[in-house]
């Protein structure tokens, strides 16, 4: 299952020319472009792993492009990796955009789990399937 | 979510393809025009600098017009090495040529990132490849300066960072030519031995410019320049004295061209200060900004000596 989170997530992966210029376009903005990786695909899992540093000073996408690289050499094809710009401005200091650029090469998807507590009452919970295995040996 | 949606614009070039093109119209619509012209306005002498530069210029624009009709154009090498005696504007020209090479659109941004040693090699085992990376992404989408560069190699001590340095930047200059151009600098001597040292370097430079003295006539130039731009003026004794200085000057050691001169006249203002301040009278907007021949005759230089700071025991 295609793990749809971010913006551009429902389209077809986005082309290392396409992931450039929506670079360009968050660094033009003056927001500073971070990379973050993660094999925790759960959708309450927040805060992925920082590559690096967040490139608070890099002008163009060339740089940030350099360094997607570098982790692509790590981590493709076992973690997902995404992109996301942070936007310091006062009263936002926040995301502006977060995008996945890398994913695993088989999503496993997503367990339902239904917990029947209180007479009828049920609580449901996801659970991804790669989570079964320990951090690092999941995809 | 913010992000970019536009489309790409049409593409409707079948018709201009056919035509021919005005390289003379497109050097002026470029502004790189404008930017060898101020290059020629703003810049005393190094005529063989200038003219280099306008070949560059020339073959970025060829290249332009090439990739127009549908021509293979291989994007050139610009990484270039400046090579010159201290003071003779290498830094002035590099940052000029961040200008001429973003006109051109052959980096995006065209800004300048100066380095030296320091800011690539580490000091500690594992410290020189992070740090090296860090300046190189900055600097990409623009030029990386790099001044004293034979300073990179220290072949007295084999376990020098420098080394891994060189082999981080050789790779990225190779691999990631359209990203960057890299300008090195520094004495011609010691940047010869550097070259000799690291063969991989003299291959991937392409050009090897040499920024020549100047004479004496082009140093008064230059110090009239630097005068006008502080607001300040020769009185006409004060224009012979410093003709003299100059001549004395260029023929002592540890004579640093351009910034010679700079320090010559700072140190001229200071003494005209001191005069002003001793004479105990009130001065007139003409006397603050005339600098009389007493301020430039009281160098050390007329005396023998070297006029510098600290003084040289000579």
């Amino acid at each position: 299952m295609r793990l749809t989170q971010g913006a551009f997530s429902f389209l077809p992966d986005l082309t290392d020319e396409q992931i450039a210029r929506q670079v360009q376009y968050c660094i033009d903005k003056g927001w500073s472009v971070n990379i973050e990786f993660t094999d925790d695909p759960h959708p309450r899992n927040t805060y992925w792993e920082l590559w690096g540093q967040p490139m608070f000073d890099v002008p163009d996408a060339a740089g940030v492009m350099f360094e997607l690289n570098e982790c692509r050499k790590t981590y493709k094809g076992r973690h997902y990796i995404r992109l996301s710009a942070f936007d310091s401005t006062h009263t936002w200091e926040s995301l502006r955009l977060s995008f996945i650029t890398d994913r695993p090469d088989e999503e496993p998807g997503f367990a339902l789990e239904r917990q029947e507590v209180d007479g009828r009452a049920i609580r449901y919970t996801t659970r991804a399937y790669a989570a079964n295995r320990p951090e690092g040996a999941r995809y | 979510m913010d992000a970019i949606t536009d489309n790409p614009p049409a593409l409707d070039e079948t018709a201009e393809r056919r035509g021919a093109i005005d390289l003379g119209a497109e050097f002026v619509s470029s502004g790189l025009a404008e930017v060898l012209e101020q290059l020629d306005r703003e810049l005393v002498g190094l005529v063989p600098v200038k003219q280099r530069l306008r070949e560059i210029g020339a073959l970025l624009l060829v290249d332009r017009a090439r990739a127009h009709f549908g021509l293979q154009a291989v994007s050139p090498t610009l990484h270039m090495s400046f090579t010159g005696n201290p003071g003779t504007g290498k830094t002035t020209v590099a940052l000029r040529m961040a200008e001429i090479l973003h006109r051109l659109g052959y980096v995006r941004k065209g800004h300048l990132v100066t380095v030296t040693r320091d800011d690539l090699v580490g000091q500690y085992i594992g410290h020189t490849a992070p740090k090296t990376k860090e300046i190189l992404k900055k600097a990409m989408g623009g030029v990386l300066f790099i001044d004293e560069a034979y300073y990179l190699y220290r072949p007295e001590n084999e376990r020098d960072y420098g080394q891994e340095a060189i082999e981080i930047l050789l790779q990225v200059m190779e691999n990631q030519r359209d990203d960057l151009v890299v300008i090195l600098a520094g004495y011609a001597d010691r940047m010869e031995r550097f070259f000799t040292a690291n063969p991989g370097f003299r291959s991937r430079v392409a050009h090897h410019i040499d920024f020549p003295d100047y004479t004496g006539d082009e140093l008064e130039a230059i110090g009239g320049r630097i005068l006008e731009t502080m607001n300040y003026k020769l009185s006409p004794e004060a224009q012979e004295a410093f003709h003299g200085y100059v001549g004395l000057r260029m023929r002592q050691p540890h004579f640093a061209n351009g910034r010679s001169i700079r320090n010559a006249l700072d140190r001229a203002r200071l003494r005209q200060a001191n005069r002003l301040f001793a004479s105990a009278r009130p001065v007139t907007a003409d006397d603050l900004v005339t600098l009389e021949a007493a301020d430039i005759l009281a160098s050390r230089v007329f005396s023998g000596g070297i006029d510098s700071y600290p003084p040289l025991s000579t």
